[in-house]
């Protein structure tokens, strides 16, 4: 455990260095959400009245998204493991005595973490004292935003561990960029990271409500601006536990699998 | 301490002919290669024994290494080492095992080398007292004072290997495996990282396997040689006893005034005549060195002369030759 802990803590002490991408990042996240935000405004303007989301759950729906963009897109990856298993350099994580499932889960994990932390920090004063229409709600009652907060790691070990696959996926493919590809524009998709979900008509929620993919961005969210009630919410953080479950045994599976049958790249 | 018997591993090789028609036949029907890494491979080694393995690149010096140190499972055979079966139970075996793949790194490229070190330390779980005391004695021998602070990025090739096989070594491995650690080292880097191996051995008696084209290296490290080619083992034994198998032949190299003609020795064959330098190869097993020498200063005018025995690189590839790889 104390291995896991300790390459978190390593890959979270990188992550914060890179200052000069969190100040973009900022920017961007800001613009995204005021485009975002104004196209929502526009289209409740013009007669979405049987919409079942109301405008500002909406708005704060998008903040959220924007705001911890890092910790739930499917496309931010780390090239240094997909380096490891394509030049060859898995020979080292290979040698240690610890399994590589949890090291890499661990690493990816502190990498989205430090990657967030650098987002969250600067925009959350900034969107909470916007002007009205634009400004980020707060959560209805405590329990609301704790569920949220549960909601919100929990989606993060179920993103992680579906990106674990698109990882484990390049032993076989030894190439990043299809699998990346075709998981991230599906995967955002399905976490209504295009369309919110609750936009969605009624037949493709229903379909969504049985990937994963729902439960790492669409749901913590609308815990959090009272949308999905506190019970419901409860009930959501079961079924994220038993993704993160199906997920990690899953991959632990595989890649077990992937490297009995290794082939060290590169002599 | 380590036991091999009858390993072999095979890797499948997708193979193309070069050309876009061959290109798109690929896409239908892929023709694939058997590529025999190892054949049949049995050998032992002792506790404390430095030994240099040594072969022509692809003849499965690194697929063994690999295999004795857990990562590749090989396709037959057995492998017994301080009483595990490396790739069976690795992550206990791999505790008491280093491993430096030297094209290889193991280091955080971003981060102080001593960040990496405290890593490997939580990895291991090395006991704090431990860690210490090994730490203070790879960085005096290994001199590493100046640059543990330093991102691993901005050291030269050099200073990041002696860090790499400190990283390997903080656990205070019984076992010490190492993939051509010299390569692409200067003289100073070279000379540095033998004597320190050399001392590991001695004083805390690390069996030391080592992969290599330098022969240098092995010369001054390895008291036992094990040649593979094609996957094969082809020899197994001591430096000296190659020597002697090839050992016989010296080469005169005489510089000395002009002369007209090369000089004729009986005795001696003639490998090369410039008009003011002649290189001879005689068999001392066949002919008296001082005879040769003295028929030669009759015939030119010495300046200089040297006499050297073959050297191993030279023998190396001659066993290469003997065995047709």
């Amino acid at each position: 455990m104390r291995a896991y802990a300790s390459v978190w803590r390593l890959r979270f002490q990188l992550g914060m260095q890179y200052r000069t991408a969190a100040f973009a990042g900022i920017a961007t996240q800001l613009f995204f959400g005021f485009v975002f935000i104004m196209v929502y405004m526009a289209f409740y303007a013009n007669g979405a009245k049987s919409a079942t989301i109301d405008l500002p759950d909406l708005i704060t729906y998008t903040w959220l998204q924007q705001i911890f963009l890092t910790l739930i897109m499917l496309w931010y990856r780390d090239n240094e493991i997909f380096g490891l298993i394509m030049s060859g350099n898995i020979a080292y994580e290979l040698c240690r005595p610890c399994g590589i499932y949890g090291f890499w889960y661990a690493k990816l994990l502190g990498q989205r973490l430090a990657g967030a932390t650098l987002r969250y920090l600067p925009l959350l004063p900034i969107v909470l004292v916007l002007p009205k229409p634009y400004r980020l709600g707060f959560p209805p009652s405590a329990a609301s935003f704790a569920l949220f907060l549960l909601a919100l790691i929990l989606g993060l070990f179920i993103v992680v561990g579906v990106s674990m696959l698109i990882y484990i996926s390049v032993f076989w493919t030894l190439s990043p960029v299809g699998s990346t590809l075709m998981i991230a524009v599906a995967g955002e998709f399905f976490a209504g990271m295009v369309i919110p979900v609750p936009l969605m008509p009624g037949w493709l929620q229903n379909a969504v409500n049985f990937l994963p993919f729902r439960w790492t961005a669409d749901f913590p969210f609308r815990v959090y601006s009272g949308h999905i009630p506190v019970r419901e919410a409860a009930a959501g953080v079961a079924v994220q536990l038993g993704w993160v479950a199906i997920l990690v045994a899953f991959g632990a599976w595989l890649l077990s699998r992937a490297l009995r049958r290794t082939v060290i790249q590169g002599g | 301490m380590i036991e091999l018997q009858g390993i072999s591993k095979s890797f499948k090789v997708a193979k193309r002919s070069p050309g876009i028609g061959q290109a798109f036949k690929a896409l239908f029907a892929r023709e694939h290669t058997i590529v025999h890494a190892l054949r049949d491979v049995s050998f032992s080694i002792g506790e404390g024994e430095i030994v240099g393995y040594i072969g022509p690149n692809g003849a499965g010096k690194s697929t063994s290494i690999k295999v004795m140190s857990g990562i590749l499972v090989p396709d037959e055979g057995s492998c017994r080492i301080m009483g595990h079966t490396p790739w069976r139970d690795r992550t206990e075996y791999v505790r008491s095992i280093g491993v430096v793949f030297g094209q290889r790194s193991q280091l955080w490229w971003d981060v102080p080398v001593l960040d990496s070190f405290e890593l490997l330390k939580d990895i291991y779980r090395i006991r704090e007292a431990d860690y210490r005391s090994n730490l203070a004695m790879l960085t005096e021998t290994l001199d590493l004072e100046p640059i543990l602070q330093v991102p691993v990025r901005q050291l030269s090739l050099g200073q990041r290997m002696r860090c790499e096989i400190a990283a390997s070594l903080l656990h205070g491995p019984r076992i010490l495996f190492l993939d051509e650690p010299t390569i692409g080292l200067d003289a100073v880097s070279k000379l540095a990282v033998r004597k320190f191996i050399r001392t590991l051995n001695e004083e805390k008696g690390v069996t030391v396997i080592l992969t290599t084209h330098d022969m240098s290296d092995i010369e001054a490290l390895a008291g036992r040689i094990l040649m593979i080619g094609k996957g094969t083992l082809l020899y197994d034994g001591t430096i000296e006893k190659l020597r002697s198998r090839f050992g016989t032949e010296r080469k005169i190299t005489v510089d000395h005034e002009p002369s007209e003609k090369a000089p004729e020795v009986p005795g001696a064959t003639l490998l090369s005549w410039t008009g003011e330098r002649t290189v001879l190869s005689v068999d001392t097993e066949r002919n008296r060195m001082a005879d040769v020498l003295s028929r030669l200063t009759g015939q030119i005018e010495l300046i200089d002369v040297s006499v050297e025995a073959k050297p191993v690189d030279e023998m190396i590839v001659e066993l290469y030759r003997e065995h047709r790889i």
